[in-house]
């Protein structure tokens, strides 16, 4: 199911353990650890999280690669690091 | 460093900020603030530099906590009463967050001990109530290339400049020297509204924060001044004095000195 142009994953992070705004922070803190242009994997809830991320990660300059459904009630984002 | 669930989750409005963010939220933790005085000004500027999650407070003041400062000195409670005020902030910003390190100097701050305390802090709050350790203040800072906050409160109003070394001018450029003793009243003398603490004191919180994280414009080369009765506030553009004592182009302040205090500045009680 993997898409062929899609880049690897440099680092995963599941954040359907916790709920807004942890969610974000979770997410800032993982793209802070990785270097600008590189590929971060997220798990995250449908509802609220799905809502948000995404939206808060396109306005601190981070691109959103893809949101892809699970079918298991959580989404998977693929997002591509800003530069500083 | 990494954060832990519990501190992603007390500082998640900070984090979430663009401008603040993780490496903010790094240099908070990291950071060190000098308050000098425990009362109406330091109260919230501690309270709210330990929320944010500043690493270490170091707090100076010598009086105990007086029942006619619980008026605007948020940080003291009716229990603290009589208890030296140091000790009663301390405990204040444990029990708000236990992660700060908590420095205290009961004692008064002079012209023989305040560059050994300034040296090991960041960023330095003048949260004083009288003149003479107001130009101290900015002396040693000046001296010792210390950024600072000045703030003073009287009645409904209120004033505040902040000095960083090379950048605009310092308190004394803008006053030379003290007025006399009882040319101005004290807060005693005078009355003060405790929400007036909480305003000017609370802005002095934002602009050590703003410093720590190195965002946004200080407030420098500007005195903002605040009126509560008009609701009125105003940023007067003030320059740099070539001829100022301490920082201008032929110092004659070269160490800190002690102007006379008030002898009723230093009581803990009205006589």
């Amino acid at each position: 199911m993997a898409d062929k142009t899609l880049p690897t994953p440099d680092a995963h992070l599941d954040i359907t353990g916790v709920v807004c705004p942890v969610t974000f922070v979770k997410v800032k803190v993982a793209l802070d650890e990785l270097e600008p242009e590189q590929v971060l994997s997220v798990r995250l809830n449908d509802g609220e999280p799905v809502q948000n991320v995404p939206m808060s990660l396109k306005d601190e300059g981070h691109k959103v690669l893809k949101l892809s459904d699970n079918n298991d009630g959580t989404f998977t984002l693929l997002i591509r690091r800003g530069q500083d | 460093m990494s954060f832990t669930d519990s501190q992603l989750e007390r500082y998640s409005r900070n984090i979430i900020l663009k401008e603040v963010g993780v490496r903010g939220q790094k240099k908070l933790l990291a950071g060190r603030v000098l308050i000098i005085g425990a009362g109406g000004l330091g109260a919230p500027a501690a309270m709210y530099l330990a929320a944010a999650g500043v690493g270490t407070i170091g707090l100076a003041d010598a009086d105990v906590v007086d029942l006619s400062n619980l008026q605007r000195q948020i940080i003291h409670a009716t229990s603290d009463v009589g208890a030296p005020k140091v000790i009663s902030a301390k405990e204040t910003i444990e029990a708000l967050n236990p992660e700060v390190t908590v420095n205290t100097l009961q004692g008064l701050v002079t012209s023989e001990n305040i560059m050994t305390l300034i040296e090991g802090y960041d960023f330095v709050i003048d949260g004083t109530d009288n003149f003479p350790a107001k130009f101290l203040i900015n002396d040693a800072c000046v001296i010792g290339a210390k950024a600072f906050s000045h703030a003073g409160i009287i009645r409904f109003q209120g004033q505040l400049i902040t000095y960083i070394p090379g950048q605009g001018p310092c308190y004394r450029c803008l006053f030379p020297s003290p007025p006399p003793p009882d040319a101005v009243p004290t807060c005693r003398q005078a009355g003060v509204i405790g929400a007036m603490a909480g305003v000017i004191g609370s802005l002095q919180a934002m602009e050590a924060i703003k410093y720590l994280c190195g965002i946004g414009t200080p407030l420098t080369s500007n005195l903002l001044t605040y009126n509560a009765l008009t609701m009125e506030f105003r940023k007067i553009k003030v320059a740099k004095r070539s001829t100022c004592q301490v920082c201008g182009h032929n110092p004659t302040i070269v160490k800190p000195l002690d102007y006379e205090i008030a002898a009723c500045d230093l009581k803990s009680k009205p006589a």
